[in-house]
């Protein structure tokens, strides 16, 4: 639906062709030929390291309801807590929360909604991909068919709807954005592996006698990864922004312990009033974190895909 | 053709059983909107009468199986809320989310092609560069948070356009619509950007792809070896042959701008079916979303056949009905 | 991206040149909640009955404080115990210029409770017998004695028998049956868009000063206030807390506030002897604590009501001490709000043989009410430093509503502490009393609110007699009794009133109501 159209290129480098380098070695140092591309890398490094660490550094926990004062609610960058004197550098939200320890926590429930589902998608997808393409005939037949309705339904629909049965939480969160998600994953790889499994070292494989299983494991599925691996990096962007915007349209996670979008959602009321860092901070932390995946995504697309080669 | 046809409208009515009865089953399962629309002063026998005037009390497959036989007459239901046939609680707020649509896919083109071409064609220039930053940010900015900071700039901050809703409307050859009125127009600048934002970056971004590739192609080699001028091969070889991709795409693209506009008309107050929709999920106001669904559905399955038929005329190579790669 | 930049700029440019205010006698009105219908007894809600209200009247209409004013009735009076006579206002015409007679009375009231596919009808008007004595006199009796006659009436608004019979919701959303005695009538109605009216040269009364009102609902809050601010509104309902204090200082802004008819309160599970969202410490079944009057005293007392009132709700609230402010008929004159009192509260708790506390999860709706998540979060950080370790689970107020009346095993209320509010439509304290705290009864009508199947006797018989006594100043005594007793014994748990806060372009006035009202009536300049 995204980005993500324009990059199945179902042909691969033709290994080998430089000898000197390996592949690996090559294509890492035409990735960081693009600065842009190597400043967003780091800073998704960034991004990633502090959200894992995140308890272990935040001043506060912010889901932990006697830590966070209401008497401390709305307070500007800078306040200070009355009692402690510890200082909010980012300021405080409307229950109170020390927005910077949130924002923390924040990431880390929009990255890990974002890469759980998207690893999930992947490997449902990626599965059902490479059987419709080994197993061929009506089995392809039927899985292509239900990707292609899949597909043509609105996402943010079909995630809507699933949300609005489900409930609200992190594991309905993810369930909704994995239905969404696992059909760009099956397309790919299908497409794929369609061009590999008719190359001759699976041939090869076969006359070897290679049960079928080892030879879609083994053989054909490494040689989908590099596509598969720019679909990830899109759909893990996609899928953040999708769970962003289902906290906004209040269907999403629970309120007491929120995500990005969700802080940015409680913060949009404030924001006329001039409390502009509720909503503003935490809408900056998930600009940049969607910005450099597709950031990062681009370039690896550029270099992994041979056709535009300057 | 025609079985390659009847084949697509039997996986649509397929799609619409599986879905309708998933929706049928989940909102029952969620709550009942009795408890949501009745005056709080009402008694439990009063709360039961609503109930069964709802038709609530029934078994669910029996509702099911109710709202079967009608859908079979072309009767989705009465809403829940409006009391009205649902089909025509959503027709009514069609023409607003259309017209909105219409003007994001405008925008798109007009802003998105230029810009791609330019990007496709001076791929180090840092104008280019910019630009595919730029659109990288586009597809990053969430839809929601952009559509608050337009209302703040434009509206609050500089006065210059009205914040929320949707302007006079006219009428001409028979379409109502806003998009003939100037009152219309500026209501429907800003949720009309923030719907196209995605599709702009989205444009530029096949334009810039298609261009890449395009010029590197032996019939430009040859176009420029004729001597053509620069402007000729750009603006009618080179064109000609991304168009193709970008109008194809951006067709398919309308039913999911429709879609979203569920988030646009949000923020921005706009009367489409976008915002009834959620609405609806928030008042579980079964027929309407049920009906919604069906009709964005039906709404891919033309566009989708629509595409498939053009193409097939278009290129001899693309034969209906065979499996799509 | 400068060509993007010169285009917008040009397309504002042209936009502001051609930009045109609005007529000094046209009112534009933005609402919070859309009405459903412009069939007046299709959906007995706020939103329906606040707009139809322009067009349409009632015999005995509310003031602003919800005191019973004469509306098409001049006087109304009770003859015996069981039947009441209105005096109906000569000379007041329909929109279409025909007579308003008994024969409307009558005819609206077979109606009221009748509207097919309705979700919320006006059962008020069931199980009264209205009688037509001349052109200008009703009669309206019931089988036993019933006081609260005058306040029923005055929910049920009047519409035309000529135009009315056999007209369907659909005829009065397109127009045709819309037609009202009013000070306005119906331009349009557009649904999901905008409701226009037009003034009614021909009214009875005060002659409203707008020629046109347009009426169009957003539904965000942010999104009002930037329409306020931005000029596209004159005047919003509903402003959002967190933008009050902003529009205080803002010159081209007047705002007007009323305490509302609406209390938030908590209920805890008075009935069942283990409540499933109350859990000792370590997780283990424990009996439920919520029925110790000393456990919920410490609840009450761990709240701080003034906490919530200056910091969540950001003053634009008032700590409540029972369920309607001190101004309405039948309230206690006794009642003080609670003092929070931490220390007391964990003294408490120990006392009930809980001295490190138990664990309690708040259920309660999403985008009900004002800031309700906020509310429960400052409460659950409340409660939690007096030992009773609060969780919160905000629903969606469809999955709520159904959950908390009728989602536990056997159809009995599921959850163990909510946080639900409540406005007495009626503008008295019975219509608190009977549906909160009254023992759930279905055949008596009784309790049908009732989510913590509260049940004491003493309030049930004070109830019951006030129900049976016409003398106002009696009834008033008996309900606040009631009060009393419910409250002492916290059958409900009162956090706070809500107050209304209307925003108006400068030079604009509104009278602000407590029933939640918008009316282009009270709009002047």
């Amino acid at each position: 639906m995204t980005i993500a159209d324009d990059i199945v290129a179902p042909e691969t480098p033709e290994a080998g062709a430089i000898a000197v380098e390996t592949p690996l070695r090559r294509f890492l140092s035409e990735f960081f030929e693009n600065r842009l591309a190597t400043l967003a890398l780091v800073t998704l490094a960034i991004i990633v390291v502090l959200a894992v660490i995140a308890p272990w550094i935040v001043p506060q926990n912010p889901y932990d309801l006697a830590q966070v004062d209401v008497l401390d609610s709305r307070l500007p960058p800078g306040e200070k807590n009355a009692v402690t004197g510890y200082t909010y550098w980012l300021g405080t939200d409307g229950a109170g929360r020390d927005l910077l320890s949130a924002m923390l926590y924040g990431v880390r429930i929009s990255l890990a909604v974002g890469v759980l589902s998207g690893l999930i998608a992947m490997a449902i997808g990626a599965s059902v991909g490479l059987l419709a393409a080994y197993a061929g005939g009506r089995v392809e037949g039927f899985i292509m068919r239900v990707v292609d309705l899949q597909l043509s339904f609105p996402a943010i629909l079909l995630a809507l709807m699933l949300i609005a049965i489900l409930g609200k939480g992190i594991d309905k969160i993810i369930i909704a954005l994995v239905t969404v998600q696992w059909a760009y994953y099956a397309r790919t790889v299908r497409a794929n592996a369609l061009v590999e499994s008719r190359k001759e070292y699976v041939e090869a494989a076969r006359c070897l006698g290679l049960s079928h299983a080892r030879i879609m494991a083994r053989h054909i599925m490494p040689n989908c990864l590099p596509p598969l691996i720019v679909v990830a990096t899109v759909q893990t962007a996609h899928a953040i922004a999708l769970e962003a915007t289902l906290s906004f349209l209040g269907v999403g996670l629970p309120q007491t312990e929120p995500s990005l979008g969700l802080l940015i959602s409680n913060g949009f009321e404030y924001m006329l009033s001039g409390k502009y860092w509720i909503s503003f901070f935490p809408g900056i932390v998930l600009l940049v974190t969607i910005m450099t995946i597709n950031l990062v995504g681009d370039q690896l697309r550029d270099t992994l895909n041979p056709r535009l080669k300057r | 053709m025609t079985a390659f046809i009847i084949r697509r409208l039997m996986q649509s009515v397929l799609v619409v059983v599986v879905m309708s009865l998933i929706v049928f089953c989940g909102v029952h399962l969620v709550g009942d909107p009795v408890y949501l629309l009745i005056n709080p002063q009402a008694d439990q026998k009063d709360i039961e009468a609503a109930i069964r005037a709802l038709g609530l009390d029934r078994p669910i497959w029996e509702q099911y199986l109710y709202f079967v036989g009608g859908a079979l007459r072309g009767d989705l239901g009465n809403s829940f809320i409006f009391g009205e046939p649902a089909l025509k609680v959503i027709v009514q707020r069609m023409p607003a989310t259309l017209e909105l649509a219409f003007a994001a896919i405008a925008m798109a083109i007009v802003l998105g092609i230029p810009l791609g071409l330019y990007a496709g064609l001076y791929p180090t220039s840092p104008v280019s560069r910019g630009i595919m930053a730029t659109s990288i940010l586009g597809f990053s900015l969430p839809t929601f948070w952009v559509g608050l900071m337009l209302i703040m700039v434009f509206a609050v901050m500089l006065g210059w356009l009205p914040s929320t809703g949707r302007g006079q409307t006219a009428t001409f050859l028979g379409i109502t619509t806003s998009l003939f009125t100037l009152d219309g127009l500026k209501h429907m600048l800003l949720p009309a950007l923030n719907l196209a934002l995605l599709k702009i970056s989205l444009v530029i971004r096949l334009t810039r792809a298609g261009a890449r590739e395009a010029i590197h192609q032996d019939y430009i080699k040859f176009a420029r070896a004729k001597g053509l001028s620069n402007r000729r091969v750009i603006g009618v070889h080179l064109l000609k042959n991304i168009l193709i991709p970008v109008v194809t795409v951006l067709g398919l693209e309308f039913g999911n701008l429709v879609a979203f506009s569920v988030v646009t008309e949000t923020i921005f107050a706009w009367p489409g079916m976008g915002r009834l929709l959620i609405g609806s999920i928030q008042s579980l106001d079964r027929p309407v979303i049920v009906a919604y669904l069906i009709i964005i559905v039906l709404m891919f399955v033309v566009i989708n056949l629509l595409v498939d038929i053009l193409y097939s005329i278009l290129d001899p190579r693309v034969r209906l009905g065979e499996q799509s790669a | 991206m400068p060509f993007v930049r010169t285009t917008l700029v040009a397309i504002a440019i042209a936009a502001f040149g051609l930009f045109s205010p609005a007529l000094a006698q046209d009112l534009r009105i933005g609402l919070s909640a859309e009405p459903t219908a412009m069939d007046p007894h299709y959906h007995n809600l706020t939103p329906n009955n606040s707009l139809l209200s322009h067009v349409f009247e009632r015999l005995i209409e509310n003031d602003e404080k919800q005191n019973l004013i004469p509306g098409l009735a001049e006087s109304w009076k009770a003859i015996n115990d069981t039947t009441w006579e209105f005096k109906l206002r000569k000379g007041v015409k329909w929109h279409d210029g025909s007579p308003f007679t008994a024969d409307d009375v009558v005819f609206t009231f077979a109606r009221a409770g009748n509207v097919p596919n309705s979700p919320s009808p006006f059962i008020v008007a069931k199980g009264k017998t209205v009688t037509k004595i001349d052109d200008h006199t009703v009669h309206m009796s019931t089988a036993a004695v019933y006081p609260l006659m005058p306040n029923d009436v005055a929910t049920i608004m009047i519409v035309s028998k000529k135009n009315a019979d056999g007209a369907s919701t659909p005829d009065f959303n397109s127009g045709k049956a819309a037609i009202g005695t009013g000070a306005f009538k119906l331009v349009k109605f557009t649904p999901g868009d905008r409701i226009e009216v037009t003034r009614n040269d021909d009214y009875w009364g005060a002659k409203p000063k707008w020629k046109t009102v347009t009426f169009r609902p957003i539904k965000a809050g942010p999104a009002r206030v930037a329409a306020l601010l931005a000029g596209d509104v004159d005047m919003i309902e509903d402003t959002p807390t967190a933008d009050i204090e902003r529009l205080k200082t803002e010159p081209k802004v007047e705002l007007s506030q009323e305490v509302s008819n609406r209390i938030i309160y908590f209920f805890v599970d008075h009935s069942r002897d283990v409540t499933p969202f109350a859990k000792g410490k370590d997780g283990a079944e424990i009996k439920n604590p919520l029925k110790d009057l000393r456990v919920r005293k410490a609840m009450s007392k761990a709240l701080n009501r003034d906490v919530m009132v200056s910091r969540v709700m950001e003053g634009v609230a008032i700590p409540a001490s029972q369920f309607l402010p001190d101004h309405y008929f039948g309230v206690s004159k006794k009642l003080k709000v609670e003092k929070y009192d931490l220390e007391g509260a964990k003294k408490l708790l120990s006392e009930a043989g809980f001295p490190n506390g138990f664990k309690l999860t708040l259920h309660g709706p999403n985008g009900r009410y004002i800031n309700d998540v906020k509310i429960a979060e400052a409460t659950a950080q409340m409660l939690t430093r007096a030992g009773i370790e609060t969780a919160i689970e905000m629903l969606p107020p469809g999955n709520f509503f159904t959950r908390a009346s009728q989602g536990g095993p056997g159809g009995v209320p599921e959850f163990s502490f909510i946080l639900v509010g409540w406005g007495s439509g009626t503008g008295e304290n019975s219509g608190a009393l009977r549906p909160l705290v009254a023992t759930f009864d279905k055949d008596k009508g009784q309790g049908a609110s009732n989510r913590g199947r509260y049940s004491n006797p003493k309030v049930d018989q004070l109830i019951d007699e006030a129900m049976k006594t016409v003398d106002d100043g009696k009834r008033a005594e008996l309900l606040g009794q009631a009060t009393d007793v419910a409250i002492e014994d916290l059958a409900i748990i009162p956090s706070h009133y809500q107050v209304n806060t209307w925003a108006a372009r400068k030079g604009l006035k509104y009278k602000a109501r407590s029933d939640e009202n918008t009316l282009a009536m009270g709009v002047t300049e």
